[in-house]
């Protein structure tokens, strides 16, 4: 079996599936952040396969960027959670329930 | 000056703007010369316009002013035309127009400044629309006339609006009238495709050419025209407006209801002749109901005791023996009515409006008396303008009226359209009419001007003729209705000499259909001997009933001898009232359904209801707000997802 | 060569990335994502993308898994406790959804069926910072300000008031 981008493609697929299955179904905010990093991920690799298709390099300079724009939010993410961990002294995302009806 | 023809109705209109402009603000001098001058000079330019046709000998002028409607295969002008019949209508109404303002300078005096100015506003306006009526030369332009003077007849019969039932008579005449009105339209939408065009030369041009082709659609359009003139000119079942009307002040009366807007319908007819000419039974449903009209009003007249009301009756029943001449083919007998009866019929209602005025107004017959020493002008000029009406020659009345008898009868005898009996019979209603007619008049002129005053001692005090701008008009107005007669002297009358001048005028655009075996001259004048001896024996009748010492005896007599029928006829065979029973309250009901059932309950309901529904969506949804971040990441996916399908399936 | 690494690398990232999101100490979960990312490094060297194979484990592996590790020590975060409420309909729900985007972009995409090899193009790091300073040019110059924007936007969250 030649190893063709599709199974690239298929790969990252499966890994989306997985990060986003962490990101619904874990309380801890590391985890859910852990879980974006992992479906960006994902997608990067999707798109390097793609780029791979077409024979263009473009999606590979696209990639460059998501991984800055990815480390932005990173930051972002975990100053938030800090923010958040200092209010309530736990990282349990399910105590963030004050703009419920 | 024939080209100057649009100033006839314009300066009206230009009146009537300036008047409402200024916000009927003007005092009532300024009123009086803007009213007042834009008429006459409006009857300056109709004299000079008429002047100048007459010489023209029997020509159609048409003066086209714009295009008004472009729409695909329809074109409709503003165009005015003079032709005979339209300058017969226009000398009268601007003459006798004219009058009647300078009368109701003198009559209205006593309004305020902004009644004073509302009231020439209207009666100027009611010109402009009358005379467009008059000379348009399409039915959409008479049609636009129609309308304008319905709506100024509302607005004058409602001039004292502040009392309901002047108001109510208001609203009563627009609504009868626009029952017509949609008759008039179905004819005008009909005519448009059977002819193509509403143009009355060019639906004449077409019909000329090849009659055989119209002849079937010409009856419904015919009658439903004629449903238009029923409304509009007081015939039965549509007449209930015009005793109404009267609540209006009496020059309006005289005006409006009398000389020329009522005369509208009979217009009309005329106008359309070459249609109905094409229809015996249009023609026949048209002497039919004037003649039924005829009597019918006439009976009604007999027993009122308001003298406005008398006159009103009196008006209907005329218009009656109008369209009884139309139906009978002759439609320049018709129109000679009109014009003599607008003199003598205006001149009644002015003098009228004189005893009104003296009579502080008060209008029950019942309660006046002896007024003839008081109001000597008064009196005559009533007094000459009632034998008019009554037929009594050598009066306008008597020629008019006999040439329609004469005509009837004529048409009765030489089988008109094969329906020779009924115009027999409308013939024998058409005297029986007059009869009633004669009575009744003198009924009001003794009861008004002779015997003892019966008013009471304050009313006594105020008895007075009335100014010079009121006696003026009346003299004028009688003086025409003795020489307006002389124009139209029919053949039998002048032992056959061609001298009537009227039909002769108006033949090229208002033939009489003629009939076989005409009467011969010695039958005709048999026919005239009969009409006036009617005439002269229902005036000594009511001179039996209502003049001398015996006066009223016997009257009341007969009153008590049947008093069911007494009171009948009192009613006005309460019509009015079955009409209400009929049609007013289920349409109230309707209209009263219409608010609390449907407006209430369907559409309020429907709004309260889909309100109500959003608040309780609005109650169901909040429960996506849990505040729980994950479940929001859930629907953030969901969502993406479905994007992403509907992107790529 | 390639088909064994390729699986290899497949069987690793994702059993990796499963410990990644399902064990109960965080910083198992961080390293195990080190892993995963490692794999999918791995990945863009197979794909020709040697750059980014190098710019993944320097950025992602070396960069941002270690902030997430200073952050894990810094509020010495708990295991998982149970949660108080259970929320049946969000695991069940959640479960579904994410098995339906794998399931159903593993469907979409064998069904586009590209089948291609794949065109060689050379993923060095000369041809890539030729195209960042030549066509990305205004990209990558702005990409330092939402950089800088993220930077000030994480010190202003973690200020503490005095």
């Amino acid at each position: 079996m030649t190893v063709t981008p599709m199974h690239f493609v298929i790969f990252a697929a499966v890994l989306f599936a997985i990060g986003a299955a962490g990101v619904l179904l874990r309380r801890s905010g590391i985890s859910i952040l852990l879980g974006i990093e992992l479906m960006l991920n994902a997608a990067n690799l999707a798109l390097v396969a793609f780029g791979r298709i077409h024979g263009a390099l473009d999606a590979q300079v696209f990639v460059f960027f998501v991984m800055a724009v990815a480390a932005a939010e990173v930051a972002v993410g975990l100053a938030l959670l800090v923010a958040i961990f200092r209010k309530q002294q736990s990282i349990d995302v399910d105590r963030l329930n004050v703009l419920r009806w | 000056m024939l080209d100057l023809l649009w100033l006839v109705p314009a300066l009206p209109l230009a009146g009537a703007v300036v008047l409402l402009a200024g916000a009927l603000r003007f005092k009532h001098r300024t009123t009086t010369v803007v009213g007042v001058s834009s008429v006459g000079l409006s009857l300056a330019a109709a004299l000079g316009a008429l002047l100048q046709y007459v010489g023209t000998h029997g020509g159609i002028f048409v003066q086209h002013l714009f295009r008004w409607i472009s729409a695909g295969d329809l074109t409709i002008d503003f165009s005015l035309r003079l032709d005979a019949l339209s300058a017969v209508m226009l000398f009268f109404v601007t003459l006798v127009g004219f009058v009647i303002h300078v009368y109701s300078v003198g009559y209205m005096h006593s309004e305020s400044a902004r009644g004073y100015a509302r009231y020439f506003a209207y009666l100027n306006l009611f010109m402009f629309a009358m005379l467009v009526l008059v000379l348009g030369a399409n039915l959409a332009v008479l049609f636009i006339g129609w309308e304008g003077v319905g709506l100024c007849s509302y607005l004058l019969i409602g001039f004292y609006f502040e009392k309901d039932w002047c108001a109510s008579a208001g609203k009563k005449a627009f609504i009868v009238n626009r029952m017509g009105d949609f008759g008039f339209l179905l004819a005008i939408f009909w005519a448009f495709k059977v002819f193509g065009t509403i143009d009355l030369a060019g639906m004449q041009q077409l019909i000329t050419v090849d009659p055989g082709k119209y002849a079937a659609a010409a009856t419904p359009i015919a009658l439903l025209l004629f449903v238009g003139a029923i409304g509009k000119s007081a015939q039965v079942p549509l007449y209930v407006w015009l005793p109404d009307a009267m609540a209006g002040p009496t020059p309006v009366s005289a005006l409006i209801h009398a000389a020329t807007m009522v005369t509208a319908g009979v217009y009309m007819v005329a106008r359309t002749n070459f249609i109905f000419a094409l229809s015996p039974t249009a023609l026949l449903t048209v002497a039919v109901v004037g003649g039924v009209t005829a009597v019918f009003a006439a009976s009604i007249g007999l027993a009122q005791n308001d003298i406005k009301k008398v006159l009103a009756y009196s008006t209907v029943s005329q218009l009656g023996y109008m369209f009884l001449a139309a139906g009978a083919g002759a439609f320049g007998a018709g129109i000679f009515h009109v014009f003599t009866h607008s003199f003598f019929k205006a001149c009644l209602f002015l003098g009228a409006g004189s005893v009104i005025h003296a009579m502080a107004g008060e209008q029950d017959m019942r309660k006046m008396g002896g007024l003839a020493k008081h109001l000597p002008t008064t009196y005559w000029t009533f007094v000459v303008a009632t034998l008019a009406l009554a037929g009594i020659p050598p009066l306008a009345g008597f020629v008019s009226k006999d040439e329609i008898l004469g005509k009837v009868f004529a048409a009765g005898v030489g089988d008109l359209n094969g329906f020779g009996s009924v115009y027999l019979v409308l013939w024998m209603l058409g005297l029986a009419g007059a009869f009633m007619t004669a009575f009744y008049m003198f009924r009001a002129v003794y009861m008004t001007f002779h015997g003892e005053f019966r008013g009471g001692h304050e009313a006594a005090h105020h008895l007075h003729e009335s100014p010079r701008s009121m006696t003026v008009p009346l003299v004028i107005l009688a003086v025409g209705s003795v020489v307006a007669g002389f124009v139209g002297i029919g053949k039998a009358l002048s032992f056959n000499l061609d001298i009537n001048l009227f039909e002769r005028f108006l033949h090229p655009v208002a033939p009489a259909l003629e009939v076989e075996h005409a009467p011969t001259l010695a039958g005709e004048w048999v026919l005239i001997l009969i009409s006036v001896a009617v005439a002269v024996g229902g005036i000594l009748l009511a001179r039996r009933f209502y003049l001398g010492p015996e006066a009223f005896r016997r009257p009341n007599a007969l009153a008590q001898r049947f008093p069911t029928l007494y009171t009948t006829v009192a009613n006005k065979y309460y019509v009015d009232e079955a009409y209400d029973r009929a049609l007013v309250r289920p349409l109230a009901g309707l209209a009263r359904f219409s608010w609390k059932g449907i407006d209430t309950v369907a559409i309020d309901g429907t709004l309260n209801a889909s309100a109500f529904f959003t608040e309780i969506a609005g109650d169901l949804l909040r429960f996506v707000q849990t505040g729980n971040v994950r479940n929001y990441g859930l629907l953030v996916l969901a969502g993406a997802l479905a994007a992403a399908a509907w992107l790529l399936l | 060569m390639v088909t064994v690494v390729f699986c290899l690398a497949v069987v690793v990232g994702i059993v990796s990335a499963v410990v990644a999101l399902s064990h109960r100490s965080p910083v198992v979960n961080v390293l195990s994502l080190v892993v995963t990312l490692f794999c999918i490094a791995v990945s863009y060297a197979l794909l020709g993308a040697e750059f980014l194979a190098a710019a993944q484990i320097l950025i992602y592996a070396g960069a941002i898994l270690v902030l997430f590790l200073f952050v894990v020590m810094l509020l010495n975060a708990p295991e998982e406790q149970p949660a108080k409420e259970p929320r049946p309909f969000q695991r069940a729900a959640g479960l579904l959804l994410a098995l339906l985007a794998g399931a159903g972009g593993v469907a979409v995409l064998i069904g586009i069926q590209v089948a291609a090899p794949g065109v060689q193009v050379a993923g060095d790091a000369r041809a890539i910072g030729r195209m960042l300073v030549g066509q990305y040019l205004f990209a990558f110059e702005f990409i330092s300000v939402v950089l800088l924007a993220a930077l000030v936007g994480a010190l202003v969250l973690v200020k503490r008031k005095h």
